[in-house]
């Protein structure tokens, strides 16, 4: 076949956003045929790249080939007129639709549509790619790797032959990703090219055959995905050497009880049911991971803990006082010491427009006795927690939003472990962090735990858990499917758990084939 | 290529802030010369007059802060419902009801010491003003009822109310059936200091307080917080209803004071006119001072100077009211558009290729 075609050539491409330039001078070539890798820490300029790409976005300066032809995009409907699908990283599904129907869905051929023939051509193109969605299926009765293979079957119906993935992994078990991958590769045999954005390593090495890696807006450079090491990827992201390894310590002993979660019951906004018979013990001195598909009842278990979240039924006792039914200002006002980093740092932890001070004073005014605000402890706090973790601030009177995520983290973690907290619960703390400072993250989450606290740790990323945690509790639509030594067990044990431990749809796959 | 671009700005160097505030105050000026001069008068008399009908003597000057009192206290009142995100469009309401109780306190109390009578007054104007504000409150805080509509919609009740009461049971029996409320005896009415009523010192003492309140209190920065970001009040045991109701209580009240201020000092009895718009202006304003009590104080009296050089130019230059009406509209246009500007950078790429290519 000797040279194979350039599907996608980018030359050249910058982009700025007011004064922030997210892409400087960027090149990517992506060959027909093979899987390929953009990989880079948040901000790297990623997701600007395939945007152009996909028509969103117009580039400020440079060029863009498709098939060797110069292209220039007016908006999304040029591009897929091109032969270019994006599936993003939040569907763009109706979920009362059935499958069939988001396909057709912004296809403006003719009134009327053969339904026969239309399932038809849906099942030649499963076949053909190895996908697996029932037509008539309604988007709200779909599994989340469901919803993904419809997106993809929706862009290959539309005609694409190069597919960009946005941080397709991030939302999917085990299980799915190991489909999406055979689903992945499937396309690339008939020749397709395929473009992954990610940040998750030994994915990358697991699929792409060629890697770009960008950092700070740039491309540092292409290498082949055999010829490379994690190490050297991992310089090029970040620009230094990072040691990846995620020191622990084995849990304090004997194991003191220090809350006791017993038969807890929540019902969620939409009147279902959130949780149900959730018992568990976290120990001082240890860190308890949580683990389960994205809206499994992470979010409730933290909010009825620090109690935002009223319980249906159940005990939660800290040092044996029960606190259910406690709003978090009597929580505070019993003297109890419990830290908590919510999912929505800035929504939630933190009021973005104030500074540093003031969002310590959040935590703190209500233990200043009088009615006037008294500020001078908390802007030595301020600036000691600026200094201990290393936050990057002009000073500590700039609003927090400001700051990169990083910092943002840093700034609520601080603060909540600045009052040496019993009980830590972090909701996905490291999400949408660089690699540099989720293991700052982690060294700050065993320091509690070495100091005896004791740690509620809510992740996403299951290498991340296992190497973390002491136990991990596996999370299945609001139960608890079991809590596991993670020395012990499998991510695919895992996985299975998630899921209730029923033989998906990866699995049958496996049949088949 | 886009033919324009916007984006929002980072940092914005005071020097910059200052010049594209001064160019919407030229460009506005030119504006509604260009506006008076198609109407037939010339701008170049109209805008001096303007000037000196508000600042030239002595009587003009209280004249412009007589109306810049009621325009600063319903403004502060405003602006704690604001901080909040609280969206208290009801101020009228507010400042009726509020001279509503100051006069049937003037009405029905005899013999009472002057500064007691007034202090009286000024209390029952508060009460019921922040009653008036309380019940939007009460149905937010509980059952999340919009109270855009729910405020606005309490004016016209106030409103009908106290024209019920001029027309029917409060008219006086002297004014000959005219309705009017009968005057205010002379211990209901405010003493003056320096010519003008003390309703300015009372303005004064408000700005620092509410400046104190918001900046310096724990409730003030409860407000602040609830009005940023609700989820983050919860998170922190702050006690969300109970907050939305004390500031609403505190909005209300301040906006009840204006019209205790109006009906004793300026129109002397209860009279269906004395809010005068204030209410919705004061909107204005508070917007226009970025919800700073400091700023209040200095906005309101520019605007106080704009609406008494209004007044002015109509007797003097026989110039219609709607006329000077559409000044102040495009004045303010330009003023609160500039914000637009301040906060978003706007780029013309083809246009600046343009120039390049000519140069």
């Amino acid at each position: 076949m000797g040279q194979p075609l350039k599907a996608i050539e980018m030359k050249g491409i910058s982009k700025a956003f007011g004064s922030v330039k997210a892409n400087e001078d960027v090149e990517l070539t992506v060959y027909n045929g093979e899987v390929h890798a953009l990989l880079g820490e948040n901000g790297a300029g990623k997701s600007t790249l395939v945007n152009m790409l996909s028509g969103i976005y117009h580039q400020d300066s440079g060029t863009v080939r498709v098939n060797g032809n110069e292209v220039r995009f007016s908006s999304p409907k040029d591009s897929i007129a091109i032969g270019i699908g994006m599936i993003h990283q939040h569907f763009k599904l109706v979920d009362v639709l059935t499958a069939k129907e988001n396909i057709l869905l912004g296809r403006s051929s003719g009134l009327f549509r053969n339904s026969k023939q239309l399932t038809k051509e849906i099942r030649a193109i499963s076949d053909r790619y190895g996908l697996d969605v029932d037509p008539d299926k309604k988007v709200y009765n779909m599994s989340v790797g469901e919803k993904q293979t419809l997106e993809i079957i929706k862009v290959l119906y539309r005609g694409a032959r190069i597919l960009i993935l946005d941080e397709p992994t991030a939302v999917l078990t085990p299980q799915e990703i190991k489909r999406l991958f055979r689903i992945i590769r499937n396309m690339k045999e008939q020749g397709c090219a395929v473009v992954i954005i990610t940040h998750k390593l030994n994915e990358v090495m697991e699929i792409s055959d060629r890697i770009t890696v960008l950092r700070r807006g740039r491309t540092i450079g292409t290498v082949d995905t055999d010829k490379v090491q994690v190490g050297s990827l991992i310089e090029m992201m970040v620009g230094k050497k990072v040691d990846l390894a995620i020191r622990k310590e084995p849990p304090a002993q004997p194991m003191r009880p220090l809350l006791e979660v017993d038969n807890l019951h929540v019902v969620g906004h939409d009147r279902k049911s959130a949780l149900a018979d959730i018992s568990f013990t976290l120990h001082e001195g240890e860190i308890l991971g949580v683990a389960g598909v994205a809206g499994s009842g992470q979010k409730e278990i933290c909010e009825t803990i620090a109690g935002l979240t009223k319980a249906e039924k159940g005990r939660i006792f800290f040092d044996g006082d029960n606190i259910i039914g406690k709003t978090p200002r009597e929580i505070i006002r019993l003297g109890i010491r419990m830290g908590f980093i919510p999912e929505d740092r800035l929504g939630m932890g933190l009021v973005g427009s104030m500074d540093i001070v003031h969002n310590l004073i959040l935590k703190d005014y209500q233990n200043q006795p009088g009615i006037f605000l008294k500020r001078g402890p908390c802007a030595e706090k301020a600036t000691a927690i600026v200094r201990r973790l290393d936050i990057n601030t002009p000073n500590i009177y700039y609003p927090v939003k400001k700051l990169s995520g990083g910092n943002i983290q840093k700034v609520l973690l601080g603060r909540e472990i600045d009052s040496d907290p019993r009980v830590l619960i972090t909701a996905y703390p490291v999400r949408g962090l660089d690699i540099g400072a989720s293991y700052k993250i982690y060294d700050l989450l065993n320091e509690q735990k070495s100091r005896g606290a004791g740690v509620l740790f809510i992740g996403e990323d299951l290498d991340v858990l296992m190497d973390l945690c002491d136990r991990i509790m596996v999370f299945c639509v609001g139960r608890v499917s079991g809590i596991v030594d993670p020395s012990k067990v499998t991510k695919e044990e895992i996985g299975l758990m998630m899921t209730g431990g029923k033989e998906d749809a990866a699995h049958e796959l496996d049949q088949h084939q | 290529m886009n033919w324009i671009s916007i984006s929002k700005r980072e940092d914005l160097p005071k020097n910059r802030e200052g010049v594209i505030r001064a160019a919407a105050v030229v460009l506005s000026i030119v504006c509604a010369g260009i506006v008076i001069w198609i109407l037939g008068y010339n701008p170049i008399q109209v805008f001096p007059s303007m000037v000196t009908g508000a600042l030239g003597s002595e009587i003009r000057l209280q004249q412009t802060i007589l109306k810049a009192i009621p325009l600063i206290v319903t403004s502060l009142g405003i602006l704690v419902a604001f901080k909040m995100k609280f969206w208290n469009i009801g101020g009228e309401g507010q400042i009726l009801m509020g001279a509503l109780a100051a006069s049937y306190i003037a009405l029905n109390v005899d013999g009472l010491p002057k500064p007691v009578m007034l202090l009286l007054m000024a209390i029952a104007a508060m009460v019921a003003g922040g009653i008036w504000a309380f019940i939007p409150a009460f149905f937010k805080a509980k059952m999340g009822v919009n109270e855009t509509i729910f405020t606005l919609m309490l004016n016209y009740i106030a409103i009908k109310y106290v024209t019920y009461l001029q027309y029917g049971p409060w008219k006086a029996p002297e004014s000959k059936g005219f309705p009017k409320v009968a005057n205010f005896e002379q211990n209901a009415i405010m003493p003056e200091l320096f010519g003008i009523h003390i309703g300015w010192i009372i303005a004064l003492v408000c700005v620092v307080v509410v400046y104190i309140f918001i900046n310096h209190t724990k409730k003030g920065f409860e407000i602040t917080v609830v009005g940023e970001s609700r989820e983050t009040a919860r998170y922190a045991g702050m006690n969300i209803s109970s907050i939305i109701i004390i500031a609403m209580l505190i909005s209300g009240g301040l906006c009840g004071l204006t019209g205790m201020i109006q009906a004793s000092a300026v129109e002397k009895t209860l009279s269906v006119n004395l809010s005068a718009g204030y209410g919705f202006t004061a909107i204005i304003t508070a917007w226009l001072s970025r919800l700073s009590a400091i700023a209040v104080l200095f906005v309101c009296i520019a605007f106080a100077i704009l609406l008494q050089g209004g007044t002015y130019i109509q007797i003097s230059m026989q110039i219609p009211a709607s006329v000077a009406d559409m000044i102040q509209g495009i004045i303010l246009f330009f003023v609160l558009g500039s914000e637009f500007f301040l906060q978003y950078r706007v780029n013309l790429p083809l246009w600046n290729q343009k120039v390049k290519e000519v140069a």
